[in-house]
């Protein structure tokens, strides 16, 4: 764990050099420790993929005071236990041409059948390494190696709300209609960002992430909407 | 009760102080660009500081008042009046229904904070009023103002008229000096860059916006190109690979991947962004120590600043 200053009321702490379900352990028990730590001097948190920004009020506490609170953490977040971290959530995927415009390019691309490419991201589970770019946008690793593919290069500029989408490594589902480079391969009916629904998320870093194939009828039947 | 917009101007847009604790689901902070004068606004009308204003950017603001209040206008210097008579700013004046409310356009700074007394009453979303039109979140339908929309407010009919004496009051010049708390990627930039980034000026660019400022200038080089994305915190200093810094204000993205060189005071990134393209920025480096000090000198001034009492405004 290393620790480098941020702004005038945040630090930065560092869990690791790469991407990985250990260091993503590590994060989320970095987070739970500084919140249970730093109590109402904290104003928020920013886990990512290896790294956890604390936002601190400054006129509470200062900088010398967060910085000793959150040593004293060192030991308990290095030992976090992978396994343990993080809620399972499942989240239902209707795969197909036509909730997925890139499915059949992106299996003859990677020389593989579509229900290869499904069997492939459906199978694997899946971490939540960060949230950010629009309310409810959760990036999620490991895709196998064998579906992973590269942005488009001309991003489209309207991805339907619920897609599934693969960039390179990481997979995702579109949280509301927006512009977005992402190959998509299917839909997701439930919804990702609900500001009127508590909680307004599903998931959250950290969590254990795997999707469910599901027919045409029950994607329907779940609410979901095909453009 | 309410107060009524008639033109909106350019970007008009309701703010309290900031919606905080929702990182975890994506969601930036809003909040007034600049918190001084935001907050001078609420302590002029007596209201908590967590009341929710206008903060109309560049100007163009004009309403129609259906109930009778007190109104108060700090930040830039637009030129306000009240039915096409000209008011003092960072003053609490009366309004009654049927008046006719116009904020013209800067001429020195950019943002200017419209308080009422007891505070716009608009619901909030995630625990905050804060509009940030990106997520479609705060305000009205999570948008900036628009001719028609009707923004709640209580009727008053008796209060304090305070005024901000004349030599307290900010001066909005087109050139700062930006003080930067070095960290995050700051080893990544070598002494030569660190230098070259202390001693220029830099110009606000026409990029700049509530998400950021962008600023032109001799481009700085950093050894690595980007960075497992991370949080961003306010005032954070991004420099993308052409070298031309960008200081992440209120709408910025909760995290992004490239090198940072550190971050600018809170303070500081509050006034620049009473600058208009064209401006002046120069960075100097202060401590984290240096930094915490002049936070809570400033919290202090702003708490004591004294204000003169005006004497009651007769009915018309």
């Amino acid at each position: 764990m290393q620790l480098s200053y941020a702004g005038d009321n945040a630090v930065i702490l560092y869990l690791g050099e790469r991407t990985g379900a250990d260091v993503a352990a590590r994060v989320q028990a970095a987070a739970n420790a500084a919140r249970r730590v730093l109590g109402a001097d904290l104003i928020d948190l920013v886990p990512s993929y290896a790294s956890l920004l604390v936002i601190y009020d400054p006129l509470r506490t200062d900088h010398m005071h967060v910085i000793h609170r959150l040593h004293g953490i060192r030991e308990e977040v290095d030992t976090a236990n992978v396994s343990e971290a993080g809620r399972e959530i499942v989240l239902p995927v209707y795969y197909s041409a036509e909730s997925g415009a890139d499915l059949e390019r992106l299996a003859q691309q990677c020389e593989l059948s579509v229900e290869e490419v499904i069997a492939l991201h459906s199978e694997t589970e899946y971490r939540v390494y960060a949230i950010g770019f629009a309310p409810g946008f959760a990036y999620l690793g490991e895709v196998d190696p064998r579906i992973a593919a590269p942005r488009l290069a001309t991003p489209r500029s309207k991805v339907p709300r619920g897609a599934v989408a693969i960039a390179d490594r990481q997979t995702a589902v579109y949280p509301a209609v927006s512009p977005g480079g992402w190959n998509l391969i299917g839909n997701c009916p439930q919804r990702m960002f609900d500001p009127d629904a508590e909680p307004s998320m599903p998931v959250a870093v950290g969590d254990r992430v795997r999707f469910e194939p599901i027919s045409r009828a029950r994607f329907l039947e779940l609410g979901g909407e095909l453009a | 009760m309410s107060l009524v917009v008639r033109q909106p101007g350019l970007l008009s847009l309701l703010q309290d102080p900031g919606r905080f604790g929702q990182h975890g689901i994506g969601l930036t902070t809003g909040g007034p660009l600049d918190r001084e004068a935001f907050d001078l606004c609420q302590r002029l009308l007596g209201n908590d500081s967590a009341c929710t204003a206008i903060e109309a950017s560049f100007g163009g603001l004009e309403l129609d008042a259906h109930t009778d209040t007190f109104i108060c206008v700090t930040g830039a210097t637009m030129p306000l009046a009240i039915n096409g008579q000209e008011r003092d700013l960072w003053t609490v004046h009366k309004v009654q229904a049927g008046d006719h409310i116009t904020l013209g356009y800067g001429m020195d700074g950019c943002r200017s904070y419209l308080g009422v007394a007891g505070g716009f009453s608009i619901a909030p979303q995630f625990g905050s009023t804060a509009t940030v039109v990106r997520e479609q979140l705060g305000g009205l339908r999570g948008d900036k103002l628009a001719p028609g929309d009707v923004l709640p407010c209580p009727r008053v009919s008796e209060h304090r008229r305070l005024q901000l004496p004349r030599d307290l009051r900010p001066h909005y010049q087109r050139q700062l000096t930006v003080r930067v708390i070095p960290g995050y990627q700051q080893h990544h930039f070598d002494r030569l860059q660190q230098r070259r980034f202390f001693s220029s000026a830099w110009t606000v660019s026409q990029r700049c916006d509530r998400m950021g400022y962008r600023l032109e200038g001799p481009a700085i080089r950093c050894d690595i190109e980007g960075i497992l994305s991370e949080g961003i915190c306010f005032g954070a200093i991004q420099i993308p690979a052409d070298g031309q810094p960008i200081v992440l204000l209120n709408d910025r993205q909760t995290i992004g991947g490239y090198p940072k060189i550190g971050a600018a005071l809170s303070l500081d990134a509050g006034r620049m962004a009473q600058l208009q393209p064209g401006g002046t920025v120069h960075f100097a480096a202060i401590s984290p120590h240096g930094a915490h000090n002049a936070l809570h000198l400033n919290h202090w001034r702003i708490q004591h600043m004294p204000l003169q009492e005006l004497p009651r405004e007769r009915d018309r």
